[in-house]
């Protein structure tokens, strides 16, 4: 079986282009000498590409943390979940999102809408943290 | 100035990335079946105990329920994209690798100080694991066929921690003695079989061998495997991408053939994949081999036949490629056999762009070259087989791959991402 990968890098072109307009053949372009790169939405969107993960959001429970359901969440394994940051993390079996608290002997993991209640995690209990969400990408609809 | 190589590979790669979303399979024995869901091709610690490598997947059905084991088709789309991120992760540490297979690539870590080698492949291990979530274990040594060794010992040996170092020649001494002859790179069981007959066992007993010896025995490479098991390095890390011999398109069908229409549309996809191949490597084909066989597995009537024809001109063209395919396989078939694997396969190929024209040309070659190039690009954007030539058959064709079990493309594809509950 052969193996084709399919990355979506290269076939998700981000190219905003900065310069418009036609120059006709011969005249030369008063911007020649200012020519700059595109902008590229992965150098804003992505610190580590080899440790960047995209996952849907199934669920409000973070609302009030601006992160709605059905958002694209761009999450970085190599990042470093410090207090006070939005992770994703397994909680019974399967990831979900939450903001980390620390607090003196334990963890909390809180939701960000009052319908939902934070859950207590001790010391030297199992943590498994997923990664750290960078960005929620919200498309209006 | 001694060399020094890491190999580093990962544990039960395909089981792994099945894991890294899926967090309520950690602990649970998991397996991965085979192209055609036919046997166990990975197997987790947890699996290990009650699945042997390729199982087949009928033999342990029982098995699998009674351990609650989870079975998982292929998903080489998952897999390949996980291969990629370590590879970028191994090189954010390292600037010099050779990636070997899916899940394995040489080191060279012959640019660090002789005291920071151990401590970075262990940062490595570290990271690879943090950064995409696959278990890894490493071996060092001052060659490479010793750096598989010292993998193979790290892997097997909890005691490691996943680091086995094999750079001094005393601690040689004390464990080449206890790794098993065929366990060492390159020496398979017919070699392994003559070597018993000499009374060598061990890897140990392989070093101590006469290199002139071995070389009688098994050619020029057993030879080098002699010095390598002793430190003497004379496989360097191949950095060059090796330029490709051939192209095979080769698979098992989810259920037997019995009607040429239905060949004919197995032919035409493989063939139309090869072409593909072929264009994306820039490379073009001289000739083409197709062959077609049933199964030896059951008690069917057998029947096994090939055919290869040379084309006109060296060509990567879809149609051409499709074209002489059927051709041949219509000479192939035989009405009343249960057929169960064709393949299409390409043995001699070129540059694209070195061609020798036919004396008479009578494509539009420029036109045509235009139109597979858009083809490529349109299911390189869309996925696969988005644009298809008619004689590939239907999308799910019966004669089409078994892969009742496969996890989403979750890296892949915008709409199989991972899901991550805010409830």
């Amino acid at each position: 079986m052969s193996l084709q990968l399919v990355e979506w890098t290269t076939n998700w072109p981000l190219v905003l282009p900065y310069f418009d307009g036609s120059v006709p053949a011969g005249f030369p372009s008063p911007a020649e000498d200012y020519l700059e790169t595109p902008l590229d939405l992965h150098d804003f969107l992505i610190d580590n590409k080899a440790a960047t993960f995209l996952m849907r959001v199934d669920g409000d429970s973070m609302r009030d943390a601006g992160i709605l359901d059905g958002d694209l969440l761009v999450v970085d394994r190599a990042a470093k979940p410090d207090n006070g940051c939005v992770v994703v993390v397994a909680v019974n079996g399967e990831y979900t999102v939450k903001r980390l608290r620390r607090g003196p002997d334990c963890v909390w993991l809180e939701p960000a809408n009052p319908r939902y209640q934070p859950i207590r995690v001790s010391i030297g209990e199992d943590l498994h943290v997923f990664g750290v969400v960078k960005h929620a990408i919200h498309t209006l609809r | 100035m001694g060399e020094v190589f890491g190999l580093i590979d990962c544990n039960n790669f395909y089981v792994s990335c099945e894991r890294v979303f899926r967090p309520d399979l950690e602990g649970r024995p998991v397996i991965v079946l085979s192209n055609n869901d036919g046997c166990a091709v990975s197997r987790s610690a947890e699996a290990r105990p009650w699945v042997a490598m390729g199982d087949p997947v009928f033999k342990i059905r029982d098995i699998i329920k009674r351990e609650n084991i989870a079975v998982f088709s292929s998903n080489y789309a998952l897999y390949g994209s996980l291969s990629e991120k370590v590879t970028s992760t191994l090189l954010s540490m390292v600037p010099t690798i050779e990636t070997y297979s899916i899940d394995e690539s040489f080191l060279n870590l012959g640019e660090f100080g002789e005291r920071e080698v151990e401590p970075l492949a262990r940062e490595l291990r570290d990271r690879v694991h943090r950064w995409v979530g696959i278990p890894t274990c490493v071996g060092i040594a001052p060659t490479k066929t010793l750096a598989k060794v010292a993998n193979f010992i790290a892997k097997k040996r909890p005691q490691y921690a996943g680091v086995c170092d094999l750079r001094s020649a005393s601690v040689r001494a004390e464990l080449l003695p206890t790794v098993p002859v065929d366990e060492v790179w390159g020496i398979g069981g017919a070699s392994a079989a003559k070597l018993a007959k000499l009374g060598v066992q061990t890897a140990a007993d392989l070093a101590a061998l006469n290199p002139d010896d071995a070389r009688a025995l098994m050619t020029v490479t057993g030879g080098r495997t002699v010095y390598e098991l002793r430190g003497i390095s004379c496989l360097p890390l191949e950095l060059m991408e090796p330029t490709r011999k051939g192209i095979a398109v080769t698979r098992s069908f989810g259920a037997p053939v019995i009607s040429w229409q239905t060949m004919r549309e197995a032919i035409a996809s493989y063939a139309t994949r090869a072409a593909e191949k072929m264009r994306r490597y820039k490379v073009a084909a001289e000739n083409i081999f197709v062959f077609m066989h049933t199964s030896t597995f059951n008690n069917d009537p057998f029947y096994s036949n090939g055919a290869s024809a040379r084309f006109v001109e060296t060509t990567n063209d879809t149609g051409e490629v499709v074209a002489l395919a059927m051709r041949l396989g219509e000479r192939l078939w035989r009405d009343g056999f249960r057929y169960s694997k064709c393949g299409v396969m390409i043995t001699e190929l070129l540059p694209e762009t070195i061609r020798q024209p036919a004396l008479w040309g009578e494509l539009d070659r420029d036109r045509r070259e235009q139109a597979w190039k858009v083809m490529d690009k349109l299911n390189a954007t869309l996925g696969r087989d988005t644009v298809r030539i008619l004689g590939g058959g239907p999308k799910d064709a019966a004669w089409k791959l078994k892969a009742e079990h496969r996890s989403p493309r979750w890296t892949t594809r915008w709409d199989e991402l991972p899901k991550v509950t805010a409830r």
